[in-house]
């Protein structure tokens, strides 16, 4: 599959060069990509969705050790194999039920009982698996090898691949509308004469005010800028050009207003399963700040931000160390940054780190597209989302 | 002065330093004066031979803090009192007695400083205490007489609160340093310079943390000045101060004034590195000289503090890609707000250092008494 290889090529050295930028279009990038991959995989009739979860493992592999800070790429592929999963489940469970396959003829194969056999064996092992929402709600059969069931190998490989790409299909689209979703319940939060405080710049969080500002809901809003990346002056003009009230401030000023501000709103790069919220740099020092003056601290992300892993040690292995020339020019300090005086070792060390962690008793609530809740139930997501199998 | 009130701000317009109001004020401060500062240098350039009540050595100074040359506290207060010296050495009294007319040119002075750059309250301390000595001056005394005193008090004050002071607080804080620590600091503060850079000579083996913060940067000036000698230091924004402090071991601040029910008051920012340091039990340390003690209270930054130049924020030196809001003053939705000051909550702070002892944090108000 040439082509498949060049996608996967192309997308492997956009993401070690940062050149798709946010988790938003990377999740969406990562999830178009896979589908081709799943569509133009040519499956072995018999066990066709281990193939495809091979397949599929392989591409999210390589992807995900391109930029291993970018967490959404790894959710996708989780959410992708989780799909593959489920669908085969549920078509072996209605196979095994008996249900009438109404697409296309049932033709009876010669090989039937040893399909009988092998559909058995699958169908009891994915029975012992974790129950999912969808399993739970859908149609389980228990009475499983004595029934026969139509077996046509090509109908269900065709089936499950189309399945398979349908639930893809959904998973774009729920990428993509996960802002509107979010945007939505913005009138449940912000009421009148709010103030409002965030840092840097969050797309889902601007989508989220303007929402609000639409239902004519009256607030101002503090935008730190959010150094030194400076995102939040781009906010603070975006939300300006919708007609809402901004103040920017720095960030060293953000003890200053926090007695002042009714309600903190951040985006998140990545929520990870205890509820913690791997976040632009600077959001720890505002979500302690905004604990110690009792204001509410809203995290606002898609749910395919929702990482299934736990963090260890976040400050370091899910951060991203930039440029010193950020913050200090080299010009300005290349006598301190010299390796050949003195002991050897440079006397100025300059830290810039990309994000950082804010734990879960920091955070308030989530705004998720599927509603709100509490850092506590975030890892009950996961069960819906995400198959243990894949948690590797 | 009440800057919401329409009346009172008319008539101080009548004054000599002609100022311009933004019309772009943000709300919550609309009881501090927010100006534009960039017509201010060449218009006070062109009116200095009108000025005639406002000494030339005064006027060099009021320059001086206009144009952002000199920020600390210390720095502001004894350029001040060097200018009331030039001025008190060429001051003939009219028939008036001496102490009512200088006092009354010590005040005419003190508003032209005001209009410069808001008083600091090293500042405000300083002055009261000339005012004071003035006041103090028998009537019997003769004319050079009196200003040979006031000239000797002056510099007394400056040696004794300012200078000395500054070793005593350095010498106690050599105790609190141990080998090995990891000191950060923020912003430059002159104190915690001296500090450090006594403990480098003494041969202490430590690392310095040095968090900066925009719009001015300051900690830059103190990298450079503390490489120079040969420390070894780390810089970083104020960002990330929650990633860096679990290696700190103390925590050294400087203040522009200890206020009295603890609340320390200091370059804005600080509030936030003595929040997280508290969070990650990290001892904070901050070190103050007892002229700048006051007897006011204070407890949120916003009922009194000082509005900057909000230019300053929409503009990243060094980045010229940084220009979204390059035309940010014509957008009425948009404000910028540049904060000098912030209070920092006296539960955050371990101990201050100041001249006459380490104190801990519950009792800084018993000190004012021996203030002047």
């Amino acid at each position: 599959m040439p082509g498949v290889e060049e996608l996967v090529n192309d997308f492997f050295a956009k993401l070690e060069n940062c050149k798709v930028e946010g988790s938003h279009a990377t999740a969406r990038s990562t999830a178009e990509l896979l589908r081709s991959v799943i569509s133009q995989q040519r499956v072995p009739s018999n066990i066709q969705a281990e193939a495809l979860i091979e397949a599929v493992k392989v591409v999210g592999e390589k992807l995900t050790a391109a930029n291993p800070v970018e967490l959404a790429v790894g959710n996708v592929v989780r959410r992708v194999l989780h799909i593959i999963r489920e669908e085969d489940l549920l078509l072996v469970t209605s196979d095994l039920g008996g249900l009438n396959l109404s697409v296309g003829s049932d033709d009876k194969d010669a090989a039937e009982m040893d399909n009988n056999h092998v559909a058995a064996a699958a169908a009891s092992r994915n029975l012992l698996h974790r129950p999912s929402l969808h399993t739970l709600l859908g149609n389980m059969h228990n009475s499983a090898c004595q029934n026969s069931f139509d077996a046509d190998k090509n109908l269900r490989s065709r089936k499950l691949k189309h399945n398979i790409i349908e639930a893809v299909n959904e998973l774009i689209e729920e990428i993509d509308t996960c802002r509107e979703q979010i945007a939505e319940q913005a009138v449940e939060h912000i009421h009148q004469n709010e103030v409002i405080l965030t840092l840097g710049r969050s797309r889902t969080v601007l989508e989220f005010l303007t929402a609000a500002k639409q239902k004519k809901r009256s607030f101002r809003v503090f935008v730190a800028e959010g150094a030194p990346r400076y995102q939040g002056h781009v906010l603070a003009k975006e939300l300006v050009q919708r007609g809402v009230q901004s103040t920017l401030v720095t960030d060293s000023a953000v003890f200053a207003m926090i007695s002042q501000v009714n309600m903190v709103i951040v985006g998140a790069h990545a929520v990870m399963a205890n509820g913690g919220v791997i976040a632009p740099v600077g959001l720890r020092m505002v979500a302690l700040a905004a604990r110690n003056y009792a204001v509410p601290f809203v995290v606002v992300a898609g749910i395919h931000k929702l990482c299934p892993l736990y963090p260890h040690n976040p400050e370091i292995l899910l951060n991203d160390m930039r440029s010193p020339s950020e913050l200090a020019e080299f010009g300005e300090f290349s006598n301190g940054m010299d390796y050949g005086i003195g002991s050897g070792a440079p006397l100025i060390h300059v830290i810039n780190p990309a994000f950082d962690y804010v734990p879960p008793e920091l955070v308030s609530l989530f705004i998720t597209d599927i509603g709100g809740h509490g850092p506590s139930y975030m890892y009950r997501l996961i069960a819906d989302y995400y198959s243990t199998d894949d948690l590797v | 002065m009440q800057f919401h009130d329409k009346i009172r701000v008319e008539k101080a317009k009548k004054r000599a330093v002609k100022q311009i109001e933004t019309r772009k004020r943000v709300d919550l401060f609309r009881h501090l004066p927010q100006y534009e500062h960039g017509t201010r240098i060449p218009d006070l350039g062109s009116k200095f031979f009108l000025l005639d009540p406002v000494h030339p050595a005064v006027y060099k100074v009021g320059l001086r803090y206009l144009s952002g040359d000199i920020s600390d506290g210390n720095a502001r207060c004894i350029a001040m009192l060097q200018a009331f010296q030039e001025s008190i050495k060429d001051y003939s009294p009219p028939e008036k007695t001496l102490a009512r007319d200088l006092t009354a040119k010590i005040n005419c002075y003190v508003s032209f400083f005001i209009e410069c750059k808001p008083l600091s309250i090293s500042m405000g301390n300083a002055i009261k205490f000339l005012k004071t000595r003035i006041a103090k001056l028998p009537l019997t005394m003769s004319e050079s007489e009196a200003k040979a005193t006031l000239l000797s008090d002056i510099d007394r004050f400056i040696n004794e609160k300012i200078i000395l002071a500054d070793r005593l607080i350095v010498r106690h804080a050599l105790t609190k340093i141990r080998d090995g620590d990891v000191l950060l600091t923020y912003g430059s503060s002159s104190s915690v310079e001296m500090i450090l850079l006594h403990a480098h000579e003494l041969g202490k083996q430590f690392r310095v943390l040095i968090v900066d913060s925009r719009p001015k940067l300051e900690g830059k000036l103190l990298l450079r000045r503390l490489l120079g000698k040969g420390l070894s230091c780390a810089y970083t924004l104020l960002n990330a101060v929650s990633f860096i402090m679990h290696e700190v071991t103390r925590v050294f601040l400087g203040a522009s004034s200890i206020l009295s029910n603890g609340t320390v008051y200091s370059r804005v920012g600080t509030a936030c590195i003595a929040m997280v340091a508290h969070e990650f039990h990290v001892p904070v340390l901050v070190c103050c000289e007892a002229y700048k003690f006051h007897e006011r209270v204070q407890l949120a930054s916003i009922c009194s503090n000082e509005l900057g130049n909000p230019d300053t924020i929409s503009k990243v030196p060094g980045r010229k890609e940084i220009n979204y809001l390059d035309d940010w003053a014509s957008n009425e939705n948009l404000q910028l707000l540049n904060l000098i000051y912030d209070a920092t909550p006296s539960d955050y702070v371990i101990m201050i250092i100041t001249n006459y002892g380490m104190i801990g944090f519950r009792s800084p108000f018993e000190f004012t008494s021996w203030v002047g």
